[in-house]
């Protein structure tokens, strides 16, 4: 009974077990790809721009002199933007979101409306800046408002709040919206009561995307009027503003040292401030994911 | 009392006297016809459902008795496509009406599924669920309480009520389950086979817990297990599926065959009633 002695052993011929090993490196080598890149990235902004962070820097206002320049306007402008496209963007996203999935009759127009969000999430930004430049800067008459650039940012990131949400509603079981209809919840008390605290985390999920692209988005706020100069911090929604990728690109087209160094500094505040959102994200669906399991 | 309009199409006479004798209907069931687009699933069923009594429906896979109990709270309304024929009387009125709100019908009928579905929340939300959505509010912990050890789930829970009901066992679940039901005080409780994912000892506690519960309540209940209908029930209503490809019509369910639970099992009137309970089905 040699064969029983041998059927333990390695069947596979070391062409198979090769080209097994190639592709297990492959594999690593992508990860590593963008890992790699994202710690040159790092390590590069980091060197040139992490002395540059000072209270001044922080506090100051744009100018011509390096020196004397900071980011405050920026920096204010951002916080703004990212307050107001969420205020206007959740509810909004997570509204028509449980209106496509949970309430809108599946027909025709539905299944029209489902692809063209679906289309909007992969139209290029700029494109959205046009669209905030034609309708809101001077179709409404908004100007190179805080409010312009909000709400051109909000339609950018609308789709893909109501596509992710839409995922997070559609992965709750069926059986907890029959469940509680059948102890006489109304359609909207299912939603409510079950269906929506479950899909929380999948909604912020879907919502940190959202808004972590549009806090980078430095090409629609350009088109849609956002300042690289400005000598006040906004304090109502139809101020002028600036906002912190726009001043980065501003500073890094400039051929002086000194300012490229301050583009640094300023990408790194951005990240910091991406990182605290995210954060504040994460802490809340962690919250709700353990509330709800 | 002339509850039988319209008869079974097999209705055992001593069925007429047990509904003269001692019972309420508390469904009459007339000409009933479900079907799924324009596919039927059951199809002209006519039966009473008695007040106080376990009403058992068998009968083979796909023979609709899930579309069936699903008229009672109507659920099928639910169900895209669905489309409920025939009129089914519930204390003397139609469910079906215009004006009947089916949320109001599914506060007063309950419901177990075949499947535990316990809501991701606490235990003790659970069952708060349908009183908090019924505004029955009041003396809260008790009711939860009540419904807890009506449902013979209270000893195993109450030191960990506030836990997550996800970390139950399944059979602790389905209990779960019921106790959410009990706990708004339902009329009627529609259970669709509360007992295929259990094992025989979570088993045996449900169908004790059916008995106990049968003083207050009047349950229908679907199952596959033949001992269980002859252990717990009082009625059996036997389905089949009629008609195929070479009849020319697409098949649906029909109901055989409805009697007293003894009756049924023991000398049953129908010949397709006889090889399903023996097991000579199909
Ligand atoms: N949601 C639905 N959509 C379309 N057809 C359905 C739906 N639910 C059930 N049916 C069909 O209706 C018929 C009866 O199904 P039903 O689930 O009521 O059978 P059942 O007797 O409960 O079967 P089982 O014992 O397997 O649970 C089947 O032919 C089934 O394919
Ligand atoms: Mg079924």
């Amino acid at each position: 009974m040699a064969t029983v002695a041998t059927s333990l052993r390695r069947h596979s011929n070391v062409r198979e077990q090769l080209s097994e090993r190639v592709v297990a490196v492959f594999l690593v080598g992508a990860t590593l790809v963008g890992l790699l890149a994202l710690v040159v990235l790092l390590v590069t902004v980091a060197r040139s721009g992490a002395g540059q962070i000072d209270v001044p820097f922080l506090r100051n206002f744009a100018s011509r002199i390096p020196e004397r320049a900071g980011i405050w306007p920026p920096l204010v402008g951002t916080l703004w933007l990212m307050g107001l496209v969420t205020l206007f963007s959740f509810p909004v996203g997570v509204g028509a979101a449980i209106y496509l999935e949970e309430f809108a009759p599946k027909n025709r127009i539905t299944s029209v409306i489902e692809t063209n969000i679906a289309n909007l999430a992969a139209v290029p930004s700029i494109i959205y800046g046009l669209l905030g430049l034609a309708v809101f800067y001077r179709a409404l008459e908004m100007g190179r408002s805080l409010l312009t650039g909000a709400l051109t940012l909000t339609l950018l990131v609308l789709p893909v709040i109501i596509i992710s949400s839409r995922e997070a509603l559609r992965a709750v079981p069926r059986s907890h919206r029959l469940g509680a209809m059948a102890l006489g919840a109304t359609k909207l008390e299912a939603v409510y009561k079950t269906v929506l605290p479950s899909a929380v985390p999948g909604i912020m999920t879907g919502t940190i995307l959202g808004l972590s692209r549009a806090i980078g988005e430095t090409a629609p706020l350009l088109v849609a009027g956002a300042a690289a100069f400005v000598a006040f911090t906004p304090d109502n929604l139809l101020d002028a503003y600036s906002a912190l990728p726009v001043q980065i690109f501003d500073w890094v087209r400039r051929p002086q040292p000194e300012f490229q160094a301050l583009a640094a500094a300023a990408i790194l505040v951005l990240l910091g401030v991406l990182l605290t959102m995210n954060s504040i994200a994460i802490l809340i669906r962690n919250r709700y994911d353990r509330k709800t399991r | 009392m002339n509850v039988m309009t319209q008869r079974p199409n097999v209705l055992a006479p001593d069925l007429e006297d047990l509904v003269n004798e001692h019972e309420t209907s508390v469904f009459e069931v007339r000409d009933l016809t479900a079907s799924y687009g324009a596919t039927p699933a059951i199809e002209n069923v006519s039966l009473d459902i008695f007040d106080k009594k376990i009403t058992a429906v068998i009968g083979p896979s796909g023979c609709g008795k899930s579309t069936f109990i699903r008229c009672f709270n109507r659920m099928n309304d639910l169900v895209a496509g669905a489309h409920v024929g025939g009129k089914i009387f519930y204390r003397g009125e139609d469910l079906y009406a215009e004006d009947v709100d089916a949320v109001e019908v599914r506060r007063r009928i309950g419901m177990v599924f075949q499947q535990p579905n316990p809501f991701p929340k606490s235990i003790y939300d659970n069952v708060a669920f349908g009183l908090r959505v019924n505004r029955m509010t009041d003396h809260l912990d008790d009711r939860v309480e009540k419904a807890l050890q009506d449902a013979a789930l209270w000893d195993e829970v109450k030191r960990k009520i506030k836990d997550p009901a996800s970390a139950l066992s399944g059979g602790q679940q389905q209990r779960l389950c019921i106790a959410r039901a009990l706990a708004t005080n339902p009329d009627v409780l529609l259970m669709d086979e509360p007992c295929s994912a259990l094992d025989p000892i979570a088993t045996t506690k449900i169908e004790d817990l059916m008995h106990e519960l049968k003083a207050d309540y009047t349950i229908v209940i679907v199952t596959h297990n033949m001992q269980q209908a002859a252990r717990v029930s009082d009625l059996t209503a036997f389905f089949s599926v009629e008609g195929s490809a070479e009849t020319d019509r697409s098949p649906r369910g029909v109901l055989v065959e409805y009697d007293t639970t003894e009756q049924i099992f023991t000398a049953p009137n129908d010949r397709r009633t006889e090889d399903y309970i023996t097991g000579r089905f199909g």
